[in-house]
């Protein structure tokens, strides 16, 4: 929540980054010593078509102040078609969240194909930056949901 | 496709007329078992049945206004292994139908050998409720018919029925037609697919005209419609934002009744009973002091917002879960709320077609295509 802005906070975004792409993009980043935030927590999944709405929505109920999904490309999915499907879940997840007026802006999808290392520093700057202005997730510290 | 037939309707009993026509069924030989509401000797409650004898259609209550489980489920029940090679007629109602069409996708449901009959259907009355208004005058649902068809919308319905755009069933083999039928001239047997048109025809039955039918559900529905409208926006006003979502599922137990009587929430096993969710002591702990407390059991709202997005794009409105929930969480109208904005994303109508993919199965290339890119 807007309101709930403070200075000095630093956000956790659980990252699920498909094997084939962004997390490829993730450690190139790291070997060639780009700097991207350090909030993001990557998790190596083998697609981004494998990220069942359950880890997204546990990531936010635990703490996490913001959600990223990142993978291959539209058409360039090593198992020809899970980013496809993922979008598709994630466009339903976030409007479940919407429809319940949750935050529905603290889950990001995100194509970023193995080779676009900038992008990775570039995307994880943005998300970061615009998580903070956010705040803390309010989910997140609700001892009741 | 569709032929017309009338059954008629002797002395006023559109219960008798039903059950004659079941009794048919079965005399005639045209199947081999019928599916339908039986009432019980005590008459104030009803029991789906798997009948054999025709002889115990003369106790069958189709029109009984009350709906103890989705017949969709007994239906999966029932062929999930094998379908049997004897036919077997299923009285429906519309939301069963729509339900059963969606098992059949999951495949967790096979229609060899069904022959499904679907009723017009002006809706149901919770079972205790039906319990109680069966003792006065209900029992046989001619009373209710009589009432709607008088104009009187019956707030004793359930919420999901006042709510419910689809009275009159859809993907039926034959149609019971009902709604704006004019009794004294009969009632309408409509044959929608040769599996249908085939038992139609054994029945031996006149040709008849559908004079008024179409328009009166077209009226029933705009009324229907606009019950469900005001419904969304209470639901909106009494549940939006975490605090409300919160003091909505504060009385949940996690029971799961709500996931077990739904027609369309299928699988063997649930995640929320797998191991996935067993956890240790110092988990719980950990999110306790991570929080400063923590709701135990834990997970109220990961479990409905989880059903809500696995089985969303296939709620089909019966509002089973909300009659099952022991503590009158309005579960159905938070489902149904969320399924009708998510529904239209992939213009997808549970239950409208076998043959439609399930939009979370399937994908276009071409779609959501701003998605992942900003």
């Amino acid at each position: 929540m807007s309101d709930k802005k403070d200075d000095g906070f630093e956000p956790t975004i659980v990252g699920y980054l498909c094997n084939w792409c962004t997390y490829a993009a993730a450690d190139v980043a790291g070997s060639s010593r780009l700097q991207y935030p350090h909030n993001i927590r990557a998790i190596r999944v083998m697609c981004s078509g494998s990220v069942d709405p359950l880890y997204i929505l546990r990531a936010l109920f635990s703490g996490a102040d913001g959600v990223l999904i990142s993978g291959c490309r539209p058409g360039d999915c090593h198992y020809v078609s899970g980013n496809y499907k993922e979008r598709r879940r994630v466009v339903v997840v976030k409007t479940i969240l919407e429809t319940l007026g949750l935050e529905s802006d603290r889950v990001w999808l995100r194509w970023v194909a193995a080779s676009e290392v900038p992008k990775f520093a570039a995307t994880m700057n943005e998300i970061t930056e615009e998580i903070k202005k956010l705040g803390p997730n309010p989910i997140g510290s609700a001892w009741s949901a | 496709m569709a032929k017309t037939v009338s059954f008629s309707v002797r002395d006023g009993s559109v219960t008798g007329a039903l059950r004659q026509l079941l009794k048919q069924l079965l005399e005639r030989k045209l199947v081999d078992a019928v599916l339908v509401p039986v009432q019980l000797p005590s008459g104030d409650n009803v029991v789906q049945s798997l009948v054999t004898r025709p002889e115990v259609l003369d106790a069958a209550n189709p029109l009984a206004p009350v709906l103890p489980v989705s017949t969709a489920n007994i239906i999966s029940k029932m062929t999930r292994l094998a379908a049997s090679e004897k036919k077997v007629a299923v009285v429906m109602r519309s939301c069963e139908l729509r339900a059963l069409t969606e098992l059949v996708k999951l495949k967790q449901a096979s229609l060899d050998n069904i022959v499904l009959v679907g009723v017009d259907c002006y809706g149901t009355f919770s079972v205790p409720d039906y319990k109680r208004f069966a003792k006065e005058t209900l029992a046989n649902g001619d009373e209710l018919l009589k009432g709607v068809k008088a104009g009187k919308v019956d707030s004793r319905l359930r919420e999901a029925c006042q709510a419910c755009e689809y009275p009159y069933p859809l993907n039926a083999d034959i149609t019971i037609g009902l709604i704006g039928v004019d009794f004294d001239k009969g009632l309408l047997v409509l044959a929608n697919t040769a599996r249908g048109q085939e038992i139609v025809d054994g029945l031996g039955l006149a040709e008849a005209k559908d004079e008024s039918r179409q328009a009166a559900i077209n009226k029933l529905v705009s009324e229907r419609q606009k019950r469900r409208d005001q419904l969304f926006e209470q639901t909106i006003a009494e549940s939006k934002g975490l605090e409300k979502l919160n003091s909505i599922f504060a009385p949940c137990i996690g029971c799961h009744n709500c996931r077990d009587v739904c027609p369309v929430c299928y699988c063997r096993e649930c995640v929320f009973d797998s191991q996935t969710f067993a956890f240790e002591a110092d988990k719980y702990l950990g999110w306790a002091s991570k929080k400063g407390a923590l709701r135990v059991p834990t997970d109220t709202l990961l479990f409905h917002l989880t059903r809500l997005n696995h089985m969303g794009t296939s709620c089909v409105g019966c509002g089973l879960c909300q009659e099952a929930c022991p503590n009158d969480v309005p579960v159905f109208r938070i489902f149904r709320l969320v399924a009708s904005k998510v529904q239209p994303l992939f213009s997808y109508v549970p239950g409208r077609s076998v043959d439609e993919q399930l939009p979370l199965t399937t994908f276009k290339e071409a779609e959501f295509e701003k998605v992942g890119f900003e």
